[in-house]
């Protein structure tokens, strides 16, 4: 890079932003975890199962490229094994939450 | 697609996963809240498919299919009490995955477009690429072990040999080495060396934690899961993975520490292991119990007379109830109480299930309000005003033995205030102490009836005796 063209800014390591969202993450997810009432604490954990499925965009991105090697046949399979826990995950909590239900 | 684009719709699916989560403060809310986790599930899936260099779409269409197939199979068929297996099945596919798309990058970094010019990784990629792997091997092979010990393949007994925590120690020790090779060389031997190591390590970790303390696995797994998928997300400087990553990690870590703060134990006590081999003890501790002090036994008669002649009645389920399947019998037996006017509530300790909140999915899906189950902290002050307590398939989380006796391996855990209650009312199949093979002072309180059974049967006798 052209040392005139970096300015403060683009100096900072990408690792640096990622780091600075991973932290406010932690906090988000602290307080709204702490609000979760404990009978949903259940599906809590099959929600974020689903949720951590996330990394689907990882494995398409793996899976991506036209000729099939060793990286996309991985990422094919990655993509298969996530895929078990979105459709799994947010449907069993799902079925759980249409569970509860208030006195009639 | 532009890159920034493609940054604002990530943006928007990483907002609608906090959501999901905040749905979950109140039932109402919460079904809305897992629409919204969907809705960003399928709004990050679509956009990353839109991208550049993703081509192969036969292929991961097939795959999703397979994965979709078998995930919404299992969702529908999997019976309430075999959600911790589920979820602890779960949490090793993400391990795996986590693994293998790490792999995929190391092999094939253009296709993500964190290649440096004349090919390699920067030393950071390397880095995230390290973590990202050795937590998702040990989440792998331990959410696997944790399976097969709650789905009863194997023994729940905690697997403890000398020199365990040392062999521990070591392997942590070779792996760590093993990924700062990897980390300077880029080398696949160290790579390879690297995840095998923590793929033994998954194990080894998990074998000496007995069954009882599985709750807390399973929660600190749930974690581990999140952890790898933000490992991912900084090696493909994803932010919306962070996120996602860091939400599921910090939800697993509070959890495990609701279990432990429940049982009274530290992690690093329920880590190091040899606790709690599931009914170790229980024969002995019951010939022990029956020698020496008397019970008053009584038969479903005289219990639905107590029932049915009480203003207010808490019920305390344990785990013993859903492993007797007693649950609709119970409900019904719940139904004739309130229709006769009585006040009856749910009491729930954080650990009457086998995994967080597992006890009240076990008593929604026996059509139980809600709102008649209230935990622990909620409920203990209600017990002195309570005329029957009955307690089904519990019993250390009423020892009050926990607060009483200083010897005692339970003491400083909160229990249910059950004693305080006017009559106490014990469905049991016998004297035998719980997990934790101690015995309970409640037996031998005069208020209180014992009613030796199983207790789908007892549920069922209880309702012929209130009709």
């Amino acid at each position: 890079m052209n040392p005139e063209v970096a300015n403060a800014t683009a100096a900072v390591d990408p690792f640096i932003f990622g780091f600075t969202v991973f932290v406010l993450a932690i906090f988000i997810g602290y307080h709204v975890v702490w609000n979760v009432t404990p009978a949903l604490h259940t599906p809590l954990m099959s929600v974020t199962n689903a949720i951590s499925g996330i990394i689907i965009v990882g494995a398409i991105l793996a899976a991506g490229p036209t000729d099939l090697n060793v990286g996309s046949v991985l990422g094919l399979i990655a993509v298969a094994l996530v895929a078990v826990n979105i459709f799994g995950g947010f449907l069993v909590t799902q079925r759980m939450l249409v569970m509860f239900k208030k006195r009639k | 697609m532009s890159a920034n684009m493609v940054a604002l719709a990530y943006l928007g699916a990483a907002v609608l996963f906090i959501l999901a989560l905040k749905g979950l403060s109140n039932p109402e809310s919460a079904r809305r809240g897992n629409l919204f986790g969907m809705i960003g599930m399928a709004l990050a899936s679509a956009v990353t498919l839109n991208m550049a260099g993703v081509h192969n779409y036969a292929w991961i269409f097939a795959a999703v299919a397979v994965g979709a197939g078998i995930g919404t199979l299992i969702a529908r068929k999997i019976p309430m009490t075999h959600m911790p297996q589920l979820v602890a099945a779960m949490h090793s596919l993400v391990g795996l995955a986590a693994v293998l798309i790490a792999t995929s990058a190391l092999y094939n970094p253009e296709a993500y477009g964190i290649a440096i010019t004349g090919g390699g990784l920067h030393l950071s990629s390397r880095i995230e690429m390290f973590l990202g792997t050795f937590i998702g091997a040990i989440t792998f092979t331990a959410s696997i072990v944790a399976f097969t010990k709650l789905q009863g393949l194997v023994s729940g007994r905690p697997l403890v040999f000398a020199g365990q925590h040392w062999l521990n120690l070591l392997l942590g020790i070779a792996m760590i080495a093993a990924g700062v090779m990897f980390c300077i060389t880029e080398g696949w031997a160290p790579f390879l060396v690297m995840t095998g190591i923590a793929l033994v390590l998954g194990v080894l970790l998990i074998v000496p934690i007995g069954g009882a303390d599985m709750p807390v696995v399973v929660s600190m797994l749930n974690s581990y899961s999140g952890w790898a998928a933000a490992g991912i997300g900084f090696t493909l400087e994803n932010n919306m993975l962070i996120i996602a990553g860091a939400l599921v990690g910090s939800s697993g870590a509070i959890l495990s520490y609701i279990m432990c703060k429940a049982m009274n134990r530290s992690l690093i006590n329920v880590l190091l292991g040899g606790f709690g081999g599931a009914g170790a003890s229980a024969s002995s501790g019951a010939d022990r119990a029956a020698e020496d002090r008397p019970v008053k036994a009584g038969a479903a008669e005289d219990a639905a007379f107590l029932l049915k002649n009480a203003e207010s009645v808490i019920v305390v389920p344990g785990y013993g109830m859903a492993v007797a399947r007693a649950q609709h019998a119970l409900k019904e037996v719940v139904n004739v109480l309130i229709s006769a006017g009585v006040k009856v509530r749910f009491a729930i300790h954080p650990v009457a299930g086998r995994m967080p909140g597992h006890m009240n999915v076990l008593l929604a899906e026996a059509d139980v309000p809600y709102d008649i189950v209230q935990e622990m902290d909620e409920i203990n002050p209600e017990f002195a005003d309570a005329d029957v307590a009955l307690v089904i398939g519990a019993n250390d989380v009423t020892n009050p033995a926990a607060k009483s006796d200083p010897n005692s391996p339970i003491y400083g855990m909160p229990v249910l205030d059950v004693g305080r209650a006017r009559h106490v009312i014990f469905i049991k199949r016998s004297l035998s102490p719980g997990y934790a093979g101690i015995d309970n002072d409640l037996f031998y309180m005069d208020k209180t009836m014992m009613l030796f059974s199983d207790a789908k049967k007892a549920c069922e006798q209880l309702l012929q005796a209130l009709d």
